[in-house]
């Protein structure tokens, strides 16, 4: 993969996990994400872990077989592992000792399937009888106006599915508890089997708005098992789509951002910028989510750049006019200023990433400390804000699309020359790890391949996985009247989450 | 304070100008550019013993079927999520690049390429939702397990751009008001029951419509141990549109068709020619 940096591996004991991660996080390291697949049959799962040591690092990846005794959690040492602790126990029947929350996560409450989908063999079947949520007793409380309000899966208006459940005292969230599994599709497993040029597809479509990102990390991952240099040429126009990809998601964002805080004329104004920012994708790509070109190697074809400098240019133009006029909207500013703080030190322990993670100062993109692609060439500037609120995170967004024309605008006037796309193949038992920063955040891809070069296991950690998690945290004590404001502040999907 | 800060915005609307374009169901809408839809496929092209579209089509649509001579292809559309790997695949031309959207179906046959449908012919849905409801239609939308991009295209409906209302379709919060059911995704096991239960809660005369290919045949998503093929086995379905996802003008015009304001433009795979226009069309 060219210009990414080469990914360190290391073998642990499971007795040296928590001693390891401990030393790794003082020393300022940040697990990333953990897996487990099974390289020698059934029985045998091996854990892998993915962190990186430090800004501007390679990642390190962790290798450990657990053996017949249970591999210790590392849930309490790195909180953010907890969910994907817990989806490895539900998907692939490893148990954690010590986890502090055995529930399943993925598998709905009454859903058993009767062998964990992700280990080999034939397909599990699945059974269903929908049971209550495990909602927590409030420690201490006699108080009778503590009310539940279920909301969902159906929501209203044109929305993901998902189940809310809120414990309330007035106008006072007490305790918030999403349920984010009722899309879950068993997306991983679908990739098993297929041949590595057509699981990009797949990558497309497991979370729809970010396409381009998830074909890039996951086509990262496929490019570093066969060790082949994409072209230069198709690394720029990599970073063309994946902007573009940013620019209408982020367009979106503030139209709905707008809805939330009933500015109809704002929130008309983001949707129909949206609306142009698709179209500009549909004549450069013929896909209005600008599908179907990236593949592992480089490019299927040439996109359509004709006209794209002066589309642009309007598109940037009416973009300033808009933003300048939230900017002199106390109105729409004062419902989002100190809604829905995230602490810095919770951002980072609990896994946010993307503009939720950069809206509380933390600065990292790996489009800057893991640099792929033709990010290293061109004129990257990282928008950080230290308000830590949804002013903050909107702030982040609306200086990243005009980063993102910039970087665009520079990609066309120095597009070098050359071909699209080189052969990848990558050889049979071989893997990769790929990365890309999608508009909600970081996605990662592990992709392993069998005896025959076709793929075996894929691990998709997906950026709103991690921000989901995070969410809740800021929903706690906080107003009913501001919820639907912080949730739209944080753009999730749910798609993403569930895969 | 509130007049200060509102009004900008209202001269900023009127500024804006009228961006909602008439949506006629037919040829290159505008702002539709470029757009790829369902790759065109000519069988006559196609060389004996060869299956390199089948091969690079990862939902399944291109199957070989038995005929006279060797194996031939076929092409249902129902389950094609136009990623054009056949067009790329294909040695001779026999698929090629298309800009076909039009493709809201009311039977699921119709979606299948079939050489008997050159010739247009009158199409009448199972039932037609305008004679009874007159010109308006109200619509529950269910997310039962897609990937965001056919929401994110609905979502668009809204937009000035297209402006659904003026066509007189609203999406509306309880099923209790709807007459359409528009379901997105493969159908999960856990949305199984909701989507029913949102179904069972609409009054009769109630209608169906499979949005986008996860919705109509599971499309690249679909099948495993937790999830479905679509629609078809779980709801009658009044209305198959495929597409991956469908762009709002197809969107549009499937919900035009349930109405009765515009034909059917898809049979057996194949969009077949619009009858010269008689004066303005009447959205
Ligand atoms: S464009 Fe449709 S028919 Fe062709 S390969 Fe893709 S999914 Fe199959
Ligand atoms: S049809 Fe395509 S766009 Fe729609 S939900 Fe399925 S995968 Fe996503």
């Amino acid at each position: 993969m060219s210009g990414s940096p080469v990914v360190v591996s290391e073998d642990l004991a499971p007795a040296e996990l928590v001693t390891r991660c401990r030393a790794a996080l003082g020393e300022g390291a940040r697990m990333q994400f953990m897996y487990a697949w099974f390289p020698e049959g059934p029985t045998a799962p091996e854990l892998r872990y993915v962190l990186h040591p430090g800004s501007g690092c390679p990642p390190h990846i962790w290798r450990c077989r657990p053996g017949d005794d249970p591999p210790p959690s590392l849930a309490t040492t790195a909180p953010l592992l907890s969910w994907y602790e817990r989806e490895t126990t539900d998907l692939c029947g490893v148990v954690f000792r010590d986890q502090p929350l055995p529930q399943p996560l993925v598998l709905l409450p009454g859903a058993s399937a009767d062998r964990p989908p992700l280990v080999p063999g034939p397909m599990p079947h699945l059974s269903y009888t929908p049971a209550p949520e495990d909602l927590p007793q409030l420690a201490g409380t006699t108080r009778e106006d503590v009310q539940l309000l279920p909301f969902g899966p159906i929501r209203a208006d044109v929305l993901e599915s998902a189940q809310f459940a809120f414990l309330y005292a007035g106008e006072m969230i007490l305790h918030y508890h999403p349920q984010l599994f009722f899309k879950h599709r068993g997306m991983e497993q679908r990739f098993a089997g297929l041949s590595p040029r057509l699981g990009v597809f797949l990558a497309e479509r497991v979370s729809g708005i970010g396409s381009v990102a998830h074909a890039l990390a996951y086509c990262h991952a496929v490019e570093a098992a066969a060790d082949c240099e994409v072209p230069r040429r198709a690394t720029w126009l990599r970073v063309l789509l994946a902007e573009l990809e940013r620019i209408y998601n982020h367009l979106h964002y503030l139209g709905h951002l707008c809805h939330t805080t009933t500015l109809k004329v704002g929130e008309a104004q983001g949707k129909y910028l949206e609306e142009s920012a698709k179209q500009i994708n549909s004549r450069v790509s013929g896909s209005r989510l600008l599908r179907g070109l990236v593949t592992p190697g480089g490019l299927r074809r040439e996109p359509q750049l004709a006209g794209l400098a002066a589309d642009l240019a309007q598109l940037e133009s009416e973009f300033r006019r808009y933003t300048d006029r939230l900017a002199a909207t106390t109105s729409h500013l004062d419902r989002l200023m100190t809604t829905g703080v995230l602490g810095r030190q919770l951002a980072f322990d609990q896994g946010a990433t993307g503009p939720v993670a950069r809206a509380c100062g933390l600065d990292r993109d790996p489009r800057r400390d893991q640099s792929y692609g033709a990010y290293a060439e061109l004129p990257l500037s990282i928008a950080i804000d230290e308000r830590c609120d949804a002013y903050a995170r909107q702030q982040v967004r609306i200086a990243e699309v005009f980063n993102s024309i910039d970087v665009i605008r520079v990609v066309l006037a120095g597009l070098p020359c050359g071909w699209l796309s080189t052969e990848c193949r990558p050889p049979p038992r071989s893997e990769g790890l790929g990365w890309a920063e999608t508009p909600r955040g970081t996605a990662y891809y592990a992709a392993h391949l069998d005896a025959d070069g076709r793929l075996a296991r894929v691990k998709i950690k997906s950026p709103s996985f991690s921000n989901w998690r995070v969410f809740p945290y800021t929903v706690h004590d906080s107003n009913m009247m501001d919820y639907a404001i912080n949730e739209a502040s944080f753009g999730l999907t749910v798609a993403g989450c569930a895969r | 304070m509130a007049l200060k800060a509102i009004l900008p915005w209202t001269l900023f609307g009127l500024t804006q100008g009228k961006v909602t374009t008439r949506w006629r169901g037919e040829g290159a809408e505008p702002g539709q550019a470029a757009f790829l839809g369902m790759p065109r496929f000519d069988p006559g092209r196609c060389q004996d013993h060869c299956r390199e579209c089948a091969d690079a089509c990862l939902p399944g649509a291109i199957t070989l079927v038995p005929g006279e001579g060797p194996e031939r292809p076929t092409v249902d559309y129902g389950r094609c999520v136009v990623c054009q790997m056949c067009v790329e695949a294909c040695p001779t031309g026999a698929f090629t690049l298309a800009s076909d959207w039009a493709f809201g179906s009311g039977t699921r046959d119709d979606l299948v390429w079939t050489r008997a449908a050159a010739s247009p012919r009158g199409v009448t849905l199972k039932r037609e939702i305008r004679r009874v409801f007159g010109r308006s239609l109200h619509i529950r939308h269910v997310d039962a397990g897609s990937c965001n991009g056919c929401e994110s295209e609905l979502q668009a409906l809204n937009n000035p751009y297209y402006n659904l209302h003026r066509l007189g379709a609203f999406f509306t919060a309880s099923p209790r008001f709807a007459d359409l059911l528009l379901v997105t995704g493969p159908v999960t096991y856990a949305m199984r029951g909701p989507l029913l239960e949102a179904f069972e809660a609409m009054p009769e005369p109630r209608f169906v419509m499979a949005a986008g290919t996860c919705a109509v045949s599971g499309g690249t998503n679909g099948g495993g141990c937790t999830c479905g093929s679509g629609l078809d086995g779980v709801l009658p379905v009044d209305m198959y549109l495929p597409g991956c996802p469908p762009n709002p003008p197809a969107i549009i015009h499937a919900l035009l068709m349930l109405l009765q304001r515009v034909p059917q433009r898809v049979r057996g795979g194949q969009l077949v020619p619009l009858e010269p226009p008689t004066g303005e069309p009447r959205v």
